[in-house]
């Protein structure tokens, strides 16, 4: 009897969990919480665009990591004013507690000044990392 | 120019049809929960051989996992070709998990300690329906969990 309520309760956190973060991964969030030092200064391992800059966190055990770097660096191929760098997470814990990075893949959209604007956890859905994108340079234009 | 640390050494790393670890999931989360079902006395000796396919992933590799196997065999050649390959370190670490677990399900049950029998197993599940339901990466979550807490501890 015991076993039963086991299997029905990992049933039921299994579903809860993966479904709940179906529904809230790769969407971009604006993020507010200020790093103490801009992203420019930290010594990325990479240029930051002149417009914005994907910075994006992965692993070598994680299989999302290879489809969002696919997304972005498409995306930052087709315009000259963005650009996107890589770091792996594990080789790069000083960034990882700066930023907060809880797991991979996880993506800051950091503008001309390299200060964090959106995060996207899990892998970006296309349209949110264009969205993200238009709502950056709007505030700019402004 | 972009960087892409996992890329740049993936080129060497095996691949695999992203379709076999699924499967295995599937099937090691029907085997989890029978061995559930059957409590830490006569779920024991199913642990035990999950255990030893956990082992066989973890430490021999997929190409040699028996689910992986039964994959190749059975259902393979029933789909046809994958339409891509994905890089086999994300499913190996998760069987380096299952197998972690397995074994502390395995001590449970051998030291008449069936909370930890039940929690151990019941973790192993959960892991396993993910994967099998939502094809959820469980090095994305814990692979930086590991290196931050072998930072403080200093044995990184």
């Amino acid at each position: 009897m015991t076993g039963l309520w086991i299997v029905l309760a990992a049933l039921a956190l299994a579903l809860g969990f993966g479904g709940l973060r179906q529904l809230r991964d790769g969407r971009a969030r604006a993020d507010h919480r200020q790093a103490s030092t801009p992203a420019a200064a930290l010594a990325l391992g990479g240029d930051l665009g002149t417009d914005a800059t994907f910075l994006q966190f992965s692993a070598p055990v994680c299989a999302p990591c290879r489809a969002t770097h696919r997304v972005l660096s498409e995306v930052a191929a087709a315009d000259p004013a963005l650009a996107h760098i890589e770091v792996d997470a594990a080789s790069r814990l000083d960034l990882v507690s700066e930023f907060g990075i809880a797991r991979t893949p996880t993506v800051l959209l950091l503008d001309s000044d390299g200060i964090v604007r959106h995060r996207i956890v899990g892998a970006p859905r296309r349209g949110e990392v264009d969205e993200a994108l238009r709502l950056l340079r709007g505030s700019r234009a402004a | 120019m972009p960087t892409d640390p996992t890329a740049s050494d993936s080129a060497a790393a095996p691949t695999i049809d992203p379709r076999s670890p699924r499967f295995g999931a599937v099937i090691t989360s029907a085997v989890l929960a029978l061995t559930i079902l059957l409590g830490p006395g006569w779920g024991l000796p199913l642990l035990v051989l999950q255990a030893l396919v956990f082992a066989a992933g973890a430490l021999l590799g997929l190409r040699n996992h028996p689910y992986g196997w039964l994959f190749r065999t059975f259902v393979r050649p029933r789909l046809g070709a994958p339409t891509e390959l994905e890089d086999a370190r994300p499913p190996r670490f998760a069987q380096t998990v299952g197998l972690v677990f397995a074994l502390a399900g395995i001590g449970g049950a051998l030291a008449a300690l069936p909370a930890v029998f039940y929690v151990a197993v019941g973790f192993a599940l959960v892991a396993a329906l993910l994967n099998a339901v939502f094809n959820f990466c469980l090095g994305c979550e814990l692979y930086l969990v590991t290196h931050r807490l072998a930072a403080i501890f200093g044995t990184d």
